[in-house]
């Protein structure tokens, strides 16, 4: 078990070094960052104290030895637009996104895991089929476009909610929060509900595909013989029996999910990390946008390492396998 | 096979499909949209593209408006003063254009990657599959933004960005085949004659691979179809003279707040029943197409 720990802890550090290389180089190609950060009036020595003062003049490989050299201590650079840390720049707005993410991955489970189930218990039932319906509008139609349509029912037609912004937040340790407060809740809802659904969709589908399978196992077989309740049956053995792969793919999808809420925050303005990721692509602000994908890649990198150790503590034939 | 023999094949893999009366609708549908969109400059009253054709005083009028050029605007002008009738086909045939592009470069060099890497096997395998793994685990979208922002704009970019998001899951596909496929006899039988191993793989193996990859191949162009909106929508994809839906709907968006919604109304709904049709049909092939299912 340590040693498959290791091996795996091993193999993230290799990949995050390979993901910081690709994305330097990759975002090295974009634009002049120069140009950006004076006007087209500055003189020829303004420009060279400035290429001088940020290494821009220096080899790419210096440059990017120098990048994961201050990255290890925690160091992500300057924003050239914002003139501020981008750490502080990022850990100002990950409140947000956190906010956003969890709320749709939370929502999409508690909802779509129930009605999966019963899709899969009653298959042949009008209801289950139309959740299935729903489920393949859900994955099929994209998000910006569920995020308009959701903005024009509820926000201009009817105007029960905002379409826009982050509404009044509460200072916890520093940072903002959305979620304890009524006007914020009310601006949480619809994009939350907007990133939500393709992810409903996709737990409908597991926890269906999921249950079907299970109500035809032994187990349920034999709980069925013994005279439990079909409520027993459900709560205390298919559920159990399907919450494996839902884990899995709960924990995937809130790295997932961190990459679709670019869609929806630049839709709903909701000022999260997503909304700074397009800002500064636009505004070529380099050392932002390379922190932003490092950031994401590990997390996604943490986050595939977590689901595997728990994969094998939760599943004993794995843990067989690996030793 | 002879050609009789596959006519027959396709006969009844058609008369199994029929049975599925919304895939058939669905399938109905996309050639619809296919046909009207490359016939688009037949059917519509005005070229959206030509600038001479647009008049700002046209801008922004609601369906059924009767403009300068004398006709009816049935879904209304955009903020250019375009028919978004006519602007919509175009869109679609840029739309279809560029993900159909994408989506069979990408099937080409996902399936002979990982064809390529199951035949080969060894330490070369190892390392496209794991690159291949290792792109998987992020998202699509993520890596057609990044890539959509560091190409450029345009066309190329645009198509190049597609296809570097979606090869990694026709090459899994691939590979996963054929593995399949690599150890049964006609491949040994093939390799004995011997024939060289590009043939083995372009000739033999491939074709037997095909059914799972024409099944990922359509969910994928629908998903191309899908992030190819998205990346307009954001500003990343197509110039703005030349406007994809994604873009469409992206400049009406700023006018819906204030009631004009068939801006960014329409071309979503004629987006949406694209995307949901290309997806039934995709569904049913699976259905079709595994074997598991099979009776």
């Amino acid at each position: 078990m340590l040693l498959f720990v290791a091996q795996r802890v091993l193999q993230a550090i290799a990949v995050m070094l390979v993901v910081s290389l690709l994305v330097f180089v990759g975002v090295y190609a974009i634009g002049n960052p120069v140009d950006v950060m004076i006007g087209p009036d500055a003189t020829q020595q303004m420009r060279d104290q400035l290429i001088e003062r940020y290494g821009f003049d220096r080899p790419l490989y210096e440059q990017y030895f120098s990048f994961l050299w201050r990255l290890l201590h925690g160091d992500l650079g300057t924003s050239l637009v914002f003139n501020m840390p981008v750490l502080q720049l990022m850990s100002s707005r990950l409140p947000a996104t956190l906010e956003l993410t969890l709320a749709a991955v939370i929502g999409a489970t508690v909802i779509g895991v129930p009605l999966g189930i019963y899709a899969g218990y009653r298959p042949e039932s009008p209801l289950s089929r139309l959740i299935m319906s729903l489920s393949i509008l859900g994955f099929s139609v994209p998000t910006f476009w569920i995020g308009l349509v959701l903005i024009f029912i509820f926000a201009v037609s009817l105007g029960w909610l905002p379409a826009g912004g982050r509404g009044d937040t509460v200072d916890i340790f520093g940072s903002q929060w959305s979620f304890l407060t009524l006007s914020g809740l009310q601006h949480l809802l619809l994009p939350a509900l907007n990133l939500s659904l393709f992810k409903m969709a996709l737990m409908i589908r597991l926890a269906r595909a999921g249950t079907r399978e299970a109500m035809l196992s032994d187990t349920v077989k034999y709980a069925r013989g013994l005279g439990q309740s079909e409520w027993t049956v459900l709560r205390h053995h298919v559920f159990w029996l399907i919450s494996i792969p839902l884990v899995t793919v709960f924990g995937l999808e809130l790295g997932t999910t961190l990459a679709f809420a670019v869609v929806t925050e630049t839709i709903f303005s909701w000022p999260g990390l997503g909304k700074l990721i397009i800002d500064s692509i636009f505004m070529l602000d380099r050392p932002v946008m390379i922190a932003y994908l490092v950031v994401v890649a590990f997390v996604f990198v943490t986050i595939n390492l977590v689901i595997d150790i728990v994969y094998v503590a939760l599943d004993p034939r794995l843990r067989k396998a690996s030793s | 096979m002879t050609s009789r023999a596959s006519i027959l094949a396709l006969r009844s893999f058609w008369d199994e499909f029929r049975e599925n009366w919304i895939a058939v609708g669905a399938l109905v549908v996309v050639l619809l949209i296919v046909l009207a969109a490359l016939a688009a400059p037949l059917i519509t009253p005005q070229d959206p593209y030509d600038l001479a054709n647009l008049s700002l005083m046209d801008a922004r009028r609601p369906p059924g408006y009767v403009g300068f050029g004398g006709y009816v605007h049935v879904l209304g002008t955009d903020a250019q003063g375009r028919d978004l009738y006519s602007a919509i086909l175009y869109g679609l045939r840029i739309s279809l254009q560029i993900s159909l592009t994408a989506g069979v470069i990408a099937l080409a060099l996902g399936a002979v990657l990982g064809a390529g890497a199951a035949f080969v096997g060894g330490r070369v395998e190892a390392i496209i599959m794991r690159i291949v793994d290792l792109q998987l685990s992020f998202p699509a979208v993520l890596i057609a933004l990044v890539l959509a922002a560091t190409i450029g704009q345009g066309r190329t970019g645009l198509v190049f960005a597609l296809v570097a998001a979606q090869y990694a899951y026709f090459a899994r596909t691939a590979h996963g085949a054929a593995s399949a496929e690599r150890g049964k006899e006609y491949v040994e039988a093939a390799l004995s004659i011997p024939l060289p191993s590009r043939t083995v793989v372009l000739r033999h193996i491939l074709p037997n691979c095909m059914s799972p990859l024409i099944v990922v191949a359509t969910i994928q162009i629908a998903s191309a179809i899908s992030l190819e909106a998205t990346l307009s929508f954001l500003g990343l994809g197509l110039p703005p003279t030349e406007p994809s839906l994604g873009m469409l709907i992206s400049e009406g968006f700023q006018y819906m707040l204030s009631g004009r919604y068939w801006i960014s109304m329409y071309p979503g709904i004629a987006l949406v029943i694209l995307i949901v049709a290309v997806n039934l049909v995709g569904d049913q092939l699976r259905d079709q197409l595994n074997p598991r299912l099979k009776r």
